[in-house]
């Protein structure tokens, strides 16, 4: 349980880290390290270096406006979950932070970091594919930024590129009239869900006029389905619809069946409490 | 074994429980372990090694973490509190260690560490809080022997003897 031996740099610049990642094929970056250094205990990865990204100066920051929540390489989990300002802009955000680890980890763990690590067990980089996000990245060859839909390429791997970092992390705001809610499954408070699912409906006076879901450990990457017609049929089935484009799995903690037993059971729970949500919204 | 290349040992100054330690250790070396083997601060116990238990917590500028998930030479500039570090100056239990002995809030103490920085801090942040609130605040720690219930007794006992003391200090004044 320790890790193979690393090179170790901490950089006090950005340059400084794309400089020393552009040079060295195996190395990987450390933020919070929470996923991380368990992966390196258990001898899971062993990179030749690691490049500590703790001591860059202006990546901690949580920034919102009215078009979104923008949160820094280096901000914790901890630190977005505390920010009344980006529970106001994306309510999702808390809703679903609330559910990462245990507040021990969230102090320390990052969100953008939970997002590259594209772990389809994990609630953000979920959080991200449903509202449209995405991530900025920077390397020596300049900057990009990657939408959500093009970030996770399968389980755990992301499409950033051994030389990038993430350097923020873009959620896009609540958009008026809709509503957001998250419920997950585990088999202990804290652990990671058997299954998850967030609902994000928007509605146009009564009329709802979209709703997706996006789920957590039913499939190798992040999953959003569009479940707007299934909603508005009265003889939909929005669960059902879900299904068919997830695709649960057995392992040591739920068999294939429970999982898709607990999407049937948790979509009607999250898409009642998003549209009340978003009914709240409009009477507010 | 393939050729052994010698590993680069980093010099490293931790700030822990108000004393300065200088340590020439490998990256690769854990905060946890480099507490206990370097520092000599064998309070701080070491149970899964991979951030489920709870044991290695300590209070990173005031914050508890996992010290099994950082490396020690990450830890240069913080400020770290061990379960040496909550005692207080002249050498009596603080509130959570009173509270865990009022209450057998352990049994073979190996978790303990972990619980009472989680709960040190938890207070700092919840001076009061209820049964669930209490029950929320140890959820990222495991304990084999007590089943909890103890545990969530001492949480409000300390809280209790915080409360206490501010009273006292209060009434002096």
């Amino acid at each position: 349980m320790k890790p193979a031996p690393f090179a170790y740099l901490r950089p006090s610049t950005l340059e400084e880290a794309l400089a020393a990642l552009a040079g060295e094929q195996g190395a990987k970056v450390l933020a919070g390290g929470q996923s991380l250094v368990p992966l390196l205990s258990m001898r899971l990865a062993a990179p030749s270096m690691l490049v500590d990204i703790n001591a860059l100066p202006g990546l901690g920051d949580v920034t919102c406006d009215a078009s979104g929540v923008r949160v820094g390489a280096l901000a914790r989990h901890a630190e977005v979950l505390a920010s009344v300002a980006a529970a106001e802009v994306q309510p999702l955000l808390a809703m679903a932070l609330s559910h990462v680890a245990h507040p021990t980890i969230r102090n320390r763990g990052t969100t953008v970091g939970s997002l590259v690590h594209a772990d389809a067990a994990a609630e953000m980089p979920m959080v991200l594919q449903l509202l449209g996000g995405s991530v900025d990245v920077a390397s020596v060859r300049g900057r990009r930024t990657i939408p959500a839909a093009e970030l996770f390429a399968g389980p755990l791997e992301s499409t950033l590129a051994h030389d990038e970092i993430a350097v923020e992390a873009s959620f896009p705001a609540l958009p008026a009239g809709a509503g957001v809610a998250f419920q997950e499954i585990a088999r202990r408070h804290g652990d990671y869900a058997l299954v998850g699912v967030a609902a994000l409906v928007e509605t146009d006076g009564d009329d709802v006029t979209r709703v997706r879901l996006g789920f957590v450990s039913v499939s190798d990457v992040p999953v959003v389905v569009d479940v707007t017609d299934a909603v508005r049929d009265p003889a939909g089935d929005p669960a059902a619809r879900a299904l068919a484009e997830l695709e649960p799995a057995d392992d040591i903690h739920a068999t294939a069946a429970y999982r898709a037993h607990l999407v049937k059971v948790l979509v009607p729970k999250v898409l009642a409490a998003a549209t009340d949500h978003a009914r709240q919204g409009k009477d507010a | 074994m393939s050729t052994a290349v010698p590993e680069e040992i980093h010099d490293v100054r931790l700030h822990v429980n108000g004393a300065v330690h200088e340590v020439a250790v490998p990256a690769r070396r854990l905060l946890s372990d480099a507490l206990r083997h370097d520092c000599g601060l064998t309070g701080t116990h070491v149970g899964c090694e991979h951030g489920v238990c709870g044991a290695c917590t300590v209070l990173v500028d005031g914050t508890p973490v996992r010290s099994c998930l950082m490396f020690a030479v990450s830890a240069v500039d913080a400020e770290i509190t061990t379960v040496e570090g909550l005692t207080e100056a002249d050498g009596s239990l603080s509130p959570v260690q009173q509270g865990f002995s009022d209450c057998h809030g352990l049994q073979c103490g190996f978790c303990t560490p972990g619980f009472l920085t989680t709960i040190t801090a938890g207070l700092r942040d919840n001076p009061d809080p209820s049964e669930d609130e209490a029950r929320e605040m140890i959820a990222g720690n495991l304990c084999r022997c007590t089943g909890y219930q103890n545990i969530v007794k001492s949480v409000l006992r300390a809280s209790e003897i915080q409360r206490e003391i501010e009273r006292e200090r209060g009434g002096t004044a």
